[in-house]
């Protein structure tokens, strides 16, 4: 059994970790906040932008010679996967999660002896990820440097895949972020942006005849790399709103974690206190009656 | 009847201005400036850098933007930009910075020439703003 004295340092010592996890909590609780706010707040362009190509490439007349960044390259043998992560740890399954996600898929490509490269967008991804597939990743990323996320990093992520789809390195590219639902859940998500998937081909409501200045083609070619920088720029927002939610949540948990542990150890402080008080007294009325 | 519509314009940030008693917009589109009214047919077009007017019964306002992608639809006006600055804000300094960076990328070499038309015409407009 341990001296009392262990038992009074385990204490002290667990009660500060308890206060370093309430304190990131609070911060993580702050940060969410605003995190969430701007989630929320980009939604809007993204959707827009993704409406604006839908309607664009609904009505381009020429499908074969569509740009392509909408159609693809017409065959799927590099797969490039991008995949978004935070640069800080202790956010619980934040992290692993999105790293689940990517090696799931990247096995099912592996096995259909597809070629596989990888940019990972964040420290930590990079970490979990380069003992596994070192030869796979070709470029690393993170933005630790800026305090908020902002359009200009994510237009640098964005032209870098430009870049490598035009010089033809890859064929179709994937991006793994979570997305923020709440607190406690977060999705791990992945999302084809190149070839551009338009998930709502069954809806042709919206089938209207646009007027288009200048040409629908020339449109579409300058948008569609927009595109990607705005898909990959609301994939860092969620993933922010995300990070913070799960650390919170996990720093909640650990603070309570921490919580029963105290009482715990504070029980057997108390009893073994009391029976090494018992004991003496034992002693001394057994020692007095002896006389 | 009125003759107003709505108008949304939105940047990656968030959802910049949102109005729904606007009466026309005047807008910097690709093969020159143009005018929006109610009920317009449906649009969608390419903005160059310039000035888009937003006039409303009482007042009249007008945003600087770098770029942007528009749709009429329904009148419904959605204005997309990844830069956008209302102009009564714009400040000597900003307006001198945004101008140096530009020539800046001028005198890069690796740009086309619809690029660089672009660029120009951004000055343009600062100068003329200046």
């Amino acid at each position: 059994m341990a001296s009392l004295d262990d038992l009074k340092k385990r204490i002290s010592s667990v009660k500060s970790t308890q206060k370093i996890t309430k304190a990131m909590k609070m911060v993580a609780a702050a940060k969410l906040r605003r995190a969430q706010e701007n989630a929320e707040r980009g939604r809007p362009y993204s959707e827009k932008m993704n409406k604006i190509i839908l309607n664009l490439s609904s009505s381009v007349s020429d499908k074969e010679n569509a740009p392509k960044l909408l159609q693809g390259t017409g065959q799927e043998k590099t797969h490039l996967c991008v995949v978004l992560t935070s640069d800080r740890g202790l956010c619980g399954g934040f992290n692993s999660n999105i790293i689940k996600k990517a090696k799931l898929f990247f096995q099912k490509i592996l096995n259909e002896n597809k070629s596989l490269k990888i940019i990972t967008v964040g420290s930590k991804g990079y970490d979990q990820l380069k003992r596994q597939y070192k030869n796979n990743i070709i470029e690393k990323l993170s933005f630790k440097d800026s305090k908020n996320i902002n359009y200009f990093d994510a237009n640098k992520v964005g032209k870098i895949i430009i870049e490598k789809f035009q010089k033809e390195e890859f064929d179709v590219c994937t991006i793994f972020y979570n997305q923020f639902k709440n607190v406690i859940t977060q999705i791990p998500q992945e999302q084809q942006i190149i070839p551009l998937k338009s998930e709502s081909e069954k809806d042709q409501t919206n089938n209207e005849s646009y007027e288009f200045e200048p040409e629908e083609d020339e449109i579409l070619s300058n948008l569609l790399p927009k595109n990607i920088s705005t898909q990959i720029f609301k994939a860092m927002l969620e993933n922010s709103a995300s990070e913070q939610g799960s650390r919170m949540s996990a720093m909640d948990n650990a603070t309570r974690n921490a919580g029963e542990m105290v009482d715990k150890l504070t029980i057997q402080y108390n009893r073994s206190r009391q029976a090494a008080i018992t004991k003496e007294l034992i002693e001394i009325i057994s020692g007095a009656e002896s006389l | 009847m009125s003759e107003e519509f709505k108008v949304e314009i939105v940047n990656p940030e968030k959802s910049f201005f949102s109005k729904e008693d606007v009466t026309e917009v005047v807008v910097p589109a690709f093969e020159g400036e143009m005018g929006i009214l109610k009920d317009h047919i449906p649009i969608i077009s390419f903005l160059k850098p310039g000035i888009i007017k937003v006039l409303r019964k009482s007042e009249e306002e007008s945003y600087f933007i770098e770029d942007g992608i528009l749709e009429f639809k329904e009148n419904n006006l959605s204005i997309l930009t990844s830069s956008i600055i209302k102009v009564s804000d714009l400040s000597k300094e900003k307006i001198d910075k945004i101008i140096s960076d530009s020539e800046k990328e001028t005198s890069l070499e690796d740009l086309d020439d619809q690029k660089k038309f672009l660029i120009d015409q951004k000055i343009d407009i600062l100068r003329s703003l200046n």
